[in-house]
């Protein structure tokens, strides 16, 4: 039987009450409706987007300090040629955990913390389409990383690589677990990938509050909704890949590998499903964060973002064209060369979308009043340093440039200027513009400027340097070079520099430590900024809004000013949706409101259900087959107890209607 | 360091005569056909990127010293919203130019891929590189007669091109040789070419440049381009057996040499006319010829030899060289034995 719109109950369809949002009787029933149980069972059982958001924020900040550390301990190997402070074989597991934690454990699901924080409040809702997958995601990603870092433990971490190419990762060249670890715990971290895609997605595209149309969405969810989108087309293929090659290791399958009589394998397959998650991956680390400066700059430049249409196009076509030139990781494989021109003119062309992103930027700066807060400086020097990360990628992309540029140092500086120019540094600068909004305080600004001018300087010293060094022809992931062929000196500065980053980096905790107790108090919109997260206190109530808003603008805070908009945003009376957790659910374009939503509360199965997953992945790197089943077949129960229906919800009445 | 030191020193290597310049690992200056167009297409696109960052840098700046709001700077509610022009044009002005370089780059690129990606067809010698954890086989196809193996080295003559034929025998490696053009993977289950010409006589670095393990880092390799009539008698050198040694005491102790050889060496390398054809290692006929030892990492010394042979995972820590314990009157056999491979 399928359910039509019709069959909807009337709850979900009742014409809800209007009041006041500042109704102190409506706002103690939605308080004590959402809030958080407190002590460990709430810590466990929390579904609160805003809980798991920071969650996501905090353990992505620990992720980037240990990378950060492997960094700090490679530089130091490199600082002088013919070192002996690592062995080779510290050196590769080095290199491999710091730039798998970096790109899979950092720099996307800090985008997500963000993403999870201020969705909801950004939409006018009251939290994320499913709140129990939104916990599930989490724990998942938080129990990969543990599980990926347990190599460390025994003394086994990956040491082929974050891109692990075959046939040295395979079993003949790369005998220990390893691998085996690398491979497991990447499919384990794309199911939380996937879900929390999965759940953007369906956030995006239904709970938003009435008015809030596709034209008005702001320019993060864009960023986040396409990298996601993203996530669903290529996170299956390099899962597959990840379970092929584990297949390879413990089964002697010969997906990747070229001697297996008649069902022989080869090795650039693995390239190819790899690279075709890796380019696509590379957008959606830094989409969103283009999205924080499109959404940050203009607050702090007092005007809105210039050309939102352009930019919302350029972040959707340049993650579709980000599908079409994987292919320029593999210029030296020995492809055939009109494959490459393909790949080679993707690859140019989308620096297009790209600079309408930067000349809309400059326009905003150009056409308005910049306030030079530590968060403005942090997004505008994001600007310069997107473009030395583009110029350079455009340089690798031209092929017999790329022949040489391809795997030296070079290559080394523009994917550091791509992830810490382009995501770290809009991170920074959304960390100092959302502080107030998470934690009721700002972030000090003299701390804040020290912070900053130490990272950007420690950072361009050290990375703009690795240009040099590239060109010098120095080869990557050597554990030492020699004496005497120039590459001492560009070294040691790349070391220094390195160190001056991670003392910027070391500011931003001093400041967070600073600022949690001494900082200034923030007040609901301490910057004067125009969209809906600041409309409610610092931090926002457990229910975010205690009234769903309408929105009829972009800036539902400045239309008034600008003289915006249709109509006008109606922020302080609205529906009360208080019979339960619901929020309100609209249609997919223009935001029509469509039906009222029943969220579900507080579950102990997101957590449990990533217990039965770790045992089972655990069982699968030790060959416990037993823990591997019994972790399943517990994994199945939980899930099964998790969506089992709830009469109280309703969905009951909608299988029986 | 071993490479500059083999360049310049030249101890161990008769040829050395005519050596004039040697050439590390940078690409700025091509040496020969296989890169001369690579090279100023790099210079041309270097040039336009670092001018686009010199004018987005300035028009970032500009734009913020000049257009930055008085006042206390985080009273943002002071500085009053604007939308007066909508700065659009911006964005036109940007794209139209950036359209336009981009697509002139575009049909660069494809005029000099075409020019480097063919090998021409008068070739000089067909080179096989074969990619070994961690170091290259070397060997040079033709008439069967005139066919023979060597390691870490490749000999060819000025101005002519020759083929690379690549194929390795573990994992994927990368053959470079930068002032003569860009790399090419090595890769199992899988035949890849390439082509290089040196223009002038000299010693040209070359670096295994994808990651292949624990020594990945002392892969090299050189290319020695000289005048095609040393290229030829070095080539009809190679082609004859192992030099026999002169002296009568020195016969005996090759002798002695030979016989350890034989009972330490002989399973993984191979020294024409003998029976020693292990095909793990490197070919050793003809080592003394070699300007290095150990893929680039030492210069071909006598001392540097020895040193290699007793401790091989001193140099190069977890390389696939055992570490055979020989007693002190053995390896001073062994090296009279290597000596004589000239």
């Amino acid at each position: 039987m399928t359910t039509t719109y019709e069959d909807i109950p009337d709850v979900y369809q009742r014409l809800p009450e209007v009041k006041s949002r500042d109704d102190r009787s409506l706002r103690e029933k939605l308080h004590s409706m959402w809030e958080t149980t407190p002590g460990i069972r709430g810590w466990l059982s929390t579904v609160d987007h805003k809980e798991i958001g920071l969650r996501y924020l905090v353990t992505a900040f620990i992720f980037l300090i240990a990378g950060g550390i492997e960094a700090l301990v490679m530089r130091i190997q490199l600082a002088g040629p013919n070192a002996h402070v690592l062995t080779p074989e510290q050196y590769n597991q080095l290199f491999t955990m710091h730039g798998s934690t970096m790109i899979i454990w950092y720099a996307f699901p800090v985008l997500s913390g963000f993403s999870n924080y201020l969705w909801p409040l950004i939409f006018g809702s009251r939290d994320m389409a499913f709140p129990r997958l939104n916990a599930f995601s989490y724990w998942v990603f938080a129990a990969s990383g543990i599980f990926l870092y347990t190599s460390f433990a025994v003394g086994a971490a990956p040491d082929a690589g974050w891109f692990n190419y075959v046939p040295y990762a395979s079993k003949p060249y790369n005998p220990g677990i390893n691998i085996d670890f690398y491979c497991l715990a990447n499919i384990f971290m794309g199911i939380s990938t996937t879900a929390g895609a999965i759940n953007f997605i369906v956030t995006t595209l239904r709970t938003r509050c009435p008015g809030m149309s596709v034209n008005r969405w702001p320019i993060i969810t864009w960023g986040t909704l396409s990298a996601n989108a993203a996530a669903i087309f290529a996170m299956p293929v390099v899962s597959l890949a990840f379970f092929f090659l584990w297949m390879d290791r413990t089964f002697g399958t010969h997906f990747f590998l070229p001697s297996g009589g008649n069902l022989t394998g080869h090795p650039l397959l693995w390239q190819h499903l790899f690279w075709m998650w890796g380019h696509p991956w590379v957008y959606m680390i830094v989409l969103p964060a283009q999205g924080i400066v499109s959404d940050g700059l203009p607050t702090f430049c007092r005007r809105p973002l210039v050309g939102y249409t352009a930019v919302v196009l350029a972040t959707v076509a340049t993650m579709i064209l980000g599908f079409g030139v994987w292919v320029h990781h593999m210029f030296a494989t020995g492809l055939p060369t009109m494959a490459m021109s393909f790949f080679s003119a993707a690859t140019i062309i989308i620096t297009i979308p790209s600079a309408v992103q930067v000349f809309s930027w400059i326009a905003t700066i150009w056409t308005g009043r910049p306030v030079f807060t530590t968060a403005f400086l942090y997004f505008a020097s994001f600007i310069f340093l997107f473009v030395i990360g583009g110029v350079s990628g455009f340089m690798t992309g031209v092929v017999p440039v790329d022949w040489q540029l391809t795997d030296t140092y070079f290559v080394v500086a523009h994917l550091h200027y791509v992830l810490i120019g382009i995501n770290f540094f809009g991170v920074m600068g959304g960390l100092y513009y959302w502080f107030p909004k998470f934690t009721g305080r700002m972030l000090d600004e003299t701390i804040g400027k020290i912070n900053f001018w130490l990272t950007f300087v420690g950072f361009n010293v050290g990375f703009f340097t690795m240009h040099i060094t590239g060109l010098l022809g120095m080869p990557r992931r050597v554990y030492t070079y020699p004496a005497g062929i120039g590459f001492e000196t560009p070294n040691l500065i790349t070391t220094i520099g390195a160190f001056i980053l991670a003392l910027g980096i070391l500011a931003f905790i001093v400041n967070v430590a600073y600022s949690l107790r001494r900082g200034a108090i923030a007040g609901n919109n301490p910057w004067d900024a125009p969209t809906l997260e600041w409309s409610v206190s610092s931090p926002p109530p457990p229910y975010n809004f205690a009234v769903i808003p309408s929105v009829a603008s972009r800036h539902p805070l400045w239309e008034a000013r600008l003289q915006e908009g249709d109509g006008e945003s109606v922020l302080d009376r609205g529906p009360i949706l208080d019979d339960h957790h619901e929020t309100m659910g609209v249609s997919p374009m223009d935001g029509e409101p469509d039906v009222i939503l029943k969220m579900p509360g507080e579950s102990y199965m997101p957590f449990v259900v990533t217990l039965c997953i770790s045992a089972l992945f655990a069982g699968l790197l030790a060959h416990i087959w037993t823990l591997a089943g019994v972790g399943a077949a517990v994994g199945v129960i939980g899930t099964i107890v998790w969506l089992w229906p709830r009469l109280e919800a309703g969905e009951r009445m909608v299988a029986e209607s | 360091m071993a490479l500059a030191a083999a360049a310049s020193g030249m101890t161990a290597a008769p040829a050395a005569a005519q050596e004039t310049a040697s050439h590390g690992l940078s690409f700025m200056t091509g040496f020969g056909p296989s890169n001369y167009g690579v090279v100023t297409l790099l210079y041309a696109v270097l040039i336009i990127s670092l001018a686009v960052i010199a004018i987005i840098g300035a028009l970032v700046l500009s734009g913020m010293l000049i257009r930055r709001a008085g006042g206390a700077a985080t009273s943002l509610e002071t500085v009053p919203l604007e939308r007066s022009s909508s700065g659009l044009a911006f964005i036109y002005i940007g794209i139209a130019i950036s359209f336009v370089i981009l697509t002139g780059v575009l049909v660069w690129n494809y005029v000099v891929l075409a020019e480097v990606s063919a090998a021409p067809k008068d070739i000089a010698a067909r080179i096989h590189v074969i990619g070994h954890q961690w170091w290259w086989e070397v060997r040079y196809e033709g008439e069967p007669a005139q066919t023979f193996t060597t390691a870490d080295e490749i000999h060819v003559p000025v101005g002519k091109p020759v083929r690379i034929e690549l194929t390795s025998s573990d994992v994927i490696h990368s053959f470079w040789v930068p002032a003569l053009g860009g790399k090419m993977d090595t890769i199992p289950g899988q035949q890849n070419h390439t082509w290089l010409q040196a223009d002038k006589p000299g010693i040209y670095r070359g670096q295994c440049t994808e990651f292949c393990g624990a020594q990945h880092a002392h892969m090299g390799l050189i290319v020695v381009a000289d005048a095609p009539e040393h290229f030829a008698a070095w080539r009809a050198h190679q082609l004859e057996g192992p030099l026999t040694p002169h002296a009568e005491s020195e016969v005996a102790k090759a002798a002695q040499g030979q016989s350890v050889f034989m009972h330490n060496c002989a399973v993984c390398h191979t020294v024409r006319g003998t029976l020693a054809n292990g095909k793990v290692g490197p070919d050793l006929s003809h080592l003394m010829q070699r300007r290095t030892i150990a893929a680039g990492t030492l210069p071909n010394t006598v001392g540097n030899l020895s040193g290699w042979i007793s401790n091989p995972q001193h140099i190069k820590p977890g390389n696939l060289m055992p570490t055979l314990r020989l007693s002190a009157a053995d390896l001073n056999s062994l090296r009279d034995f290597l000596k004589t491979l000239q």
